[in-house]
């Protein structure tokens, strides 16, 4: 698979302080990239780097073979961004931010029609083209948003946090045109915070901590190397432990090793799991 | 010039959406300084053969072209970039800097347009003598020019919205006072005029006033706005790359 993104040897660095700490990631052409991480971790530091935001401190960036620091404007063309706020122009219409962006993208009045059309049926908000930002609900800005970033048809997509404040139904949604965008091609880089997310969407995930990529996989993969099965075990009745088995049969085994006072359950592993024992904290920050 | 207009276009669209609503307001604030200043406190004040109604009326409309196109620029620009965060939109756009700070700055530039001609009609209304030239245009819209260019500077210069603040306290208003609008700077002491020389709005003031009332032009004031025009210009463009890649 040939590479959309090549990041070597990223620094961010805030009085002294490395948000980002020595970054290597490859993501490759038609791939769902998935960024995990707490709070603080620094993956949106590194979108907003990637996405000429941010000037990193030293380090190679790479776009679709283009060098981000060497030629900005060209990297500027070949992506589309979500970003975690709500970055719509609140004074005009859902139709007119879309138009807006097609604008600085440099498309013909022909094109723009076209496009803003077929997006908003993509996204199902033709029916509130009209509508001003502040007059539709979470789900449809963040809809909106995702129409804006694809409008110049970008090769890859960063979607910093997309489903952030949706309610489920909303989220799974987003999600469907996600897999819908990526199945025509679309390279996706996401974070987020929710790990059935990353889980139920991405093909590959990084989990971020303290700016360093600190593992690498597919969410099975990942799974499989902390151990397929879980227990739970409740010690004195308020305090969890945590145990990993290749198999139930394994973990069975174990179960029967314990004092049968112990409260434990048993169920499959899951990729917050995984990012417990890897940096011990919950996804979440908390 | 088109990535220019783009920019524009998206301020455009949200000014004609609240247009009438925006006419009024903005002549809220002249008209209040033309009726406190013109017709009280300037009532029966004579200055070398021109009533104070018609001296007082060219340096309002400064003062207005002043404080739209700043805050039609400026705090549109601030508010954007710090509140609503849609302006790294525009940073992540395939467009030149140039283009994005003159985008940013034309819309100052066509609410302070809009806004001194409104109350230009007004002011016609009540001091029909007050004479309208090209000099005169040229002279507002190099006034519009340099403040929308100002109020860009301090939107990419503001770390918060009270920075944005402090400066209308700091700059702005001693300028609405001090700046040449109501009184002669005939009428200061010598020290204090070369002072005052150094704001633009004096400069401003002084040009409208003469091609308003048909005088002399002081080119050196127009030359004086034409320098800090560029003045600012090029620290917003200096100040815009410091913040993007």
């Amino acid at each position: 698979m040939s590479k959309m993104i090549e990041i070597t040897g990223l620094i961010k660095d805030y009085s002294g302080k490395k948000v980002v700490d020595g970054l290597d990631l490859e993501v490759g052409r038609g791939e769902l990239f998935g960024f995990l991480g707490p709070n603080g971790a620094g993956k949106t530091t590194t979108i907003r780097i990637l996405t000429t935001l941010t000037k990193p401190s030293s380090g190679r960036i790479l776009i679709n073979g283009i060098d981000v620091a060497k030629n900005p404007a060209r990297v500027k063309s070949e992506f589309g961004i979500v970003q975690q706020h709500l970055s719509l122009n609140r004074d005009l219409t859902i139709a007119e931010n879309l138009e807006l962006h097609a604008r600085m993208h440099h498309l013909s009045p022909k094109e723009r029609r076209e496009r803003i059309a077929d997006l908003l049926d993509y996204v199902e908000l033709s029916d509130h083209a009209d509508y001003l930002i502040d007059d539709v609900s979470g789900g449809m800005k963040r809809r909106a948003m995702i129409a804006r970033a694809l409008i110049h048809r970008p090769k890859l997509l960063f979607l910093d946090e997309p489903t952030v404040g949706l309610d489920a139904q909303t989220r799974r949604r987003v999600w469907d045109l996600i897999r819908r965008m990526n199945s025509v091609g679309t390279t996706v880089f996401l974070t987020t915070h929710y790990i059935e997310e990353a889980e139920a969407l991405c093909q590959r995930v990084g989990v971020l901590h303290h700016g360093k990529i600190i593992a690498i996989g597919s969410p099975l993969s990942l799974r499989q190397k902390l151990g397929m099965t879980a227990v739970e075990m409740n010690v004195n009745g308020n305090c969890t432990e945590y145990r990993y088995f290749p198999d139930r049969a394994k973990a069975a085994e174990f179960i029967q090793t314990l004092p049968s006072t112990e409260r434990v359950i048993m169920r499959e592993s899951n990729l917050e799991d995984v990012f417990i024992e890897l940096t011990g904290q919950k996804v979440m920050g908390d | 010039m088109i990535d220019a207009y783009s920019i524009l276009w998206a301020d455009l669209t949200a000014l004609k959406r609240r247009g009438p609503r925006y006419l009024i307001t903005t002549l809220v604030s002249p008209v209040l300084y033309l009726v406190a200043f013109g017709w009280g406190l300037g009532r029966g004040i004579n200055l070398n053969g021109t009533s104070y109604l018609e001296f007082v009326i060219p340096g309002i409309i400064a003062l207005t072209a002043m404080t739209t196109s700043f805050n039609g620029a400026g705090a549109r620009l601030n508010v954007d970039r710090l509140f609503y965060r849609s302006f790294d939109e525009c940073l992540m756009a395939p467009i030149g800097l140039t283009s994005l700070l003159l985008g940013k700055a034309l819309i100052g530039v066509v609410r302070g347009i809009i806004s001194s001609v409104a109350f230009l009609v007004v002011a016609l209304l009540i001091a029909p003598r007050i004479h309208i030239s090209v000099p005169f245009l040229l002279g507002l819209l190099l006034t519009c020019l340099t403040f929308a260019f100002l109020g860009v500077l301090a939107a990419l210069l503001a770390r918060s919205h009270e920075d944005m603040a402090t400066f209308g306290s700091l700059i702005l208003m001693p300028m609405t006072f001090l700046g040449g609008t109501f009184f002669s700077l005939s009428q200061v002491p010598a020290g204090l005029k070369y002072a005052l020389y150094s704001l633009p709005l004096t400069h401003s003031s002084l040009f409208l006033r003469a091609a308003a009332l048909d005088q002399p032009l002081p080119w050196g004031s127009f030359l004086a706005l034409l320098a800090f025009f560029v003045a600012f210009l090029v620290g917003g463009m200096m100040a815009l790359k410091r913040i993007s890649i």
